[in-house]
């Protein structure tokens, strides 16, 4: 390949890379343009990207008519709770398919996963029923063990994919050294691979933040966290696309800055062990 | 004290036997060699002395004491492994003071221990340093001296040398030559490099397909290797093996005759050759010469051996350093 060719590709996959960007991003930004708009300019039929009269009304609507900081706080709670219990059972899991492999792994591995595939509205019934039970509904526990499962296969499978990285060596000359399983796992294997683990407590802190289905339907007022509350801007009385985007615009920022400040650490979670 | 027994010790992977019925007394102090071709079992062997592979059947004895059960960090026993297996997010400090700490060693005797670890290994201007910073040599030194700060009753070396370059490998032959010799602690040596197996050894033990062919003094298995597999694997260049003459006896199949213990003539010998590929080295020479209707035999000569590629050569051996193989391959005394 010459020089010239070279340069054209590499202009050609840059156009395309902006291009599908955009086209991802555009939502997004028309979800924050509208979010300054007034109710009537949000629903006209000749919208404009940026001329109109910008206005946080409703910003302010938003935050007079619903506790936002509850929401906010319960979506915090609820999104790093479940990471955090996900992480204290995925690590010692995906140790010892990492580790100590048997036969089965592989298959348990692949069987984990493939709880991914299943619809969420299959097991509708059972967990409202158990929760209902429990008295789980509408709890922020309840939320909290609902994430931890529903997300807990791909935090096995991420650290699995990391731990698999990790010489099997280390460990045993911490054996060796004296190490019990315990400190073995403490003092050895998790700070080799804390970066792995930062990973995926990131992306399991985003999947918990978006999550709409379940919050949905196990919320109500005291546990909702951002995502219902966006939800109930979609009201009887008819749709206001200028609250609305202003209350999914706030809760979608906080979570966009985490995703920028961290992307560098997300992408190399999420590409690590495809590529030596 | 360091003495390690295994008796009758057998291991399985799934359906396949990696390591037949064995025994082996491994003496306090001594130090042993465990060579053999690659997947001949002795870095198994060398792992179920360690503890990291469960042990099929049999007993591993460790001071007279059953250990076959025995978890690693109990045994007593520091292992060196062929790719450092350092702690990459350790300094060297602490890297040696792991087990140390595992074994809640006072702070104070740690610092002695590491410093007293550090001079010996050359160490004490890279304690503070990561693994990653250092160089091959150095990196094996610290997992060195992160065995030898544990005092164990044994070491095991497993290939510690494999990653290093050739003259890296040579020195720190030495180096852990004369820390035997200083320490006098068992060390238990895997390698598929019988030159280190040579230079090194109290005994080798030769293994092949999951058993002990023969036990012996480096010199031993050199002179009155008990099988062809021995005599070929021990010795470099490796022993030259003929088709016995036709008026050896019936049940000779082969002899063998190292390449040192061949004589060249121009006039006359016992088999006639031509010169193939020659190799320098300076202080001796290799020459591959060509017997018609024998093969190719690796000769050693002088370094200023003035025989050159299709010269027509005599070669002949003294009776007395010529083995002869029966036809199971074992040694005909």
């Amino acid at each position: 390949m010459t020089i010239k060719d070279s340069r054209r590709s590499k202009l050609i996959y840059t156009i395309a890379a902006w291009t599908i960007s955009g086209m991802i991003f555009f939502p997004i930004l028309w979800t924050l343009i509208t979010s300054f708009k007034t109710e009537a300019e949000a629903i006209s039929a000749s919208p404009s990207l940026y001329a109109f009269d910008w206005t946080l009304e409703n910003y302010r609507d938003v935050l007079s008519r619903s506790p936002y900081f509850n929401h906010f706080w319960n979506s915090v709670v609820i999104s790093l709770g479940s990471s955090l219990l996900g992480l204290l059972i995925a690590v010692p899991a995906a140790w010892s398919m990492a580790f100590v492999q048997t036969k089965k792994t592989k298959h348990l591995l692949m069987w984990m996963l493939s709880t991914k595939m299943l619809p969420p509205v299959g097991v509708l019934i059972p967990i409202y029923l158990l929760f209902r039970d429990f008295a789980l509904l509408d709890t922020k526990l309840g939320l909290v063990i609902v994430m931890t499962l529903i997300n807990l296969p791909i935090m096995v499978w991420m650290l699995y994919t990391y731990f698999r990285e990790i010489p099997n060596e280390i460990l045993e000359a911490s054996r060796m050294d004296g190490a019990t399983i315990g400190e073995e796992i403490f003092h050895v294997l998790l700070p080799i691979a804390l970066p792995g683990i930062a990973s995926t407590l990131l992306l399991n802190v985003i999947l918990s933040w978006n999550e709409a289905f379940w919050t949905l339907i196990l919320t109500a007022a005291n546990a909702a966290p951002l995502t219902a509350f966006i939800a109930s801007y979609s009201s009887p009385e008819g749709l206001f696309y200028a609250k609305l985007s202003a209350a999914s615009a706030m809760a979608i920022v906080p979570i966009l800055i985490l995703g920028w400040f961290s992307q560098k650490q997300l992408v190399r979670g999420l590409s690590f062990g495809a590529v030596k | 004290m360091g003495s390690i027994t295994l008796k009758q010790v057998t291991k399985n992977f799934d359906e396949v036997n990696v390591i037949k019925p064995l025994d082996l007394e491994i003496k306090d102090g001594e130090f042993i060699v465990f060579v053999g071709p690659s997947g001949c079992g002795k870095s198994t062997l060398l792992r179920m002395i360690a503890g990291l592979e469960d042990t099929t059947s049999g007993n591993i004895e460790i001071d007279g004491i059953d250990a076959t059960k025995t978890p690693p960090a109990k045994r007593g026993l520091a292992m060196v492994f062929q790719s450092y297996a350092l702690y990459p997010h350790m300094t060297v400090r602490n890297n040696i003071a792991f087990p140390l700490k595992r074994a809640k060693v006072s702070p104070a005797e740690i610092e002695s221990k590491i410093a007293n670890a550090a001079k010996i290994l050359n160490l004490t201007d890279y304690l503070d340093r990561k693994p990653g910073q250092l160089s091959g040599g150095q990196r094996q030194r610290v997992a060195i001296g992160r065995a030898i700060v544990r005092q164990p009753s044994a070491f095991l070396f497993d290939e510690p040398l494999s990653n290093l370059d050739a003259s890296l490998r040579v020195n720190m032959r030495l180096e852990i030559s004369e820390l035997h010799k200083s320490l006098v602690t068992t060390m238990i040596y895997v390698t598929h490099d019988q030159v280190e197996a040579m230079t090194m050894a109290d005994r080798i033990a030769v293994f092949n397909a999951g058993i002990i062919e023969q036990v012996g003094t480096p010199l031993e298995l050199y002179k009155n290797p008990v099988n062809k597999f021995v005599a070929g694997f021990i010795g470099s260049p490796k022993m030259n093996f003929i088709d016995a003459p036709q008026n050896e006896d019936a049940n000779v199949s082969c002899i063998g005759i190292r390449p040192e213990h061949i004589t060249l003539s121009t006039e006359q010998g016992t088999w006639a050759g031509t010169v193939g590929v020659i190799e320098h080295l300076g202080s001796e020479s290799f020459l591959h010469i060509n017997i018609e209707g024998k093969g190719t035999v690796t000769v050693k000569a002088d370094g200023d051996c003035p025989l050159k590629y299709g010269d027509s050569i005599y070669l002949s051996a003294p009776a007395d350093k010529v083995l002869k193989f029966d036809n199971n391959g074992l040694t005909i005394r």
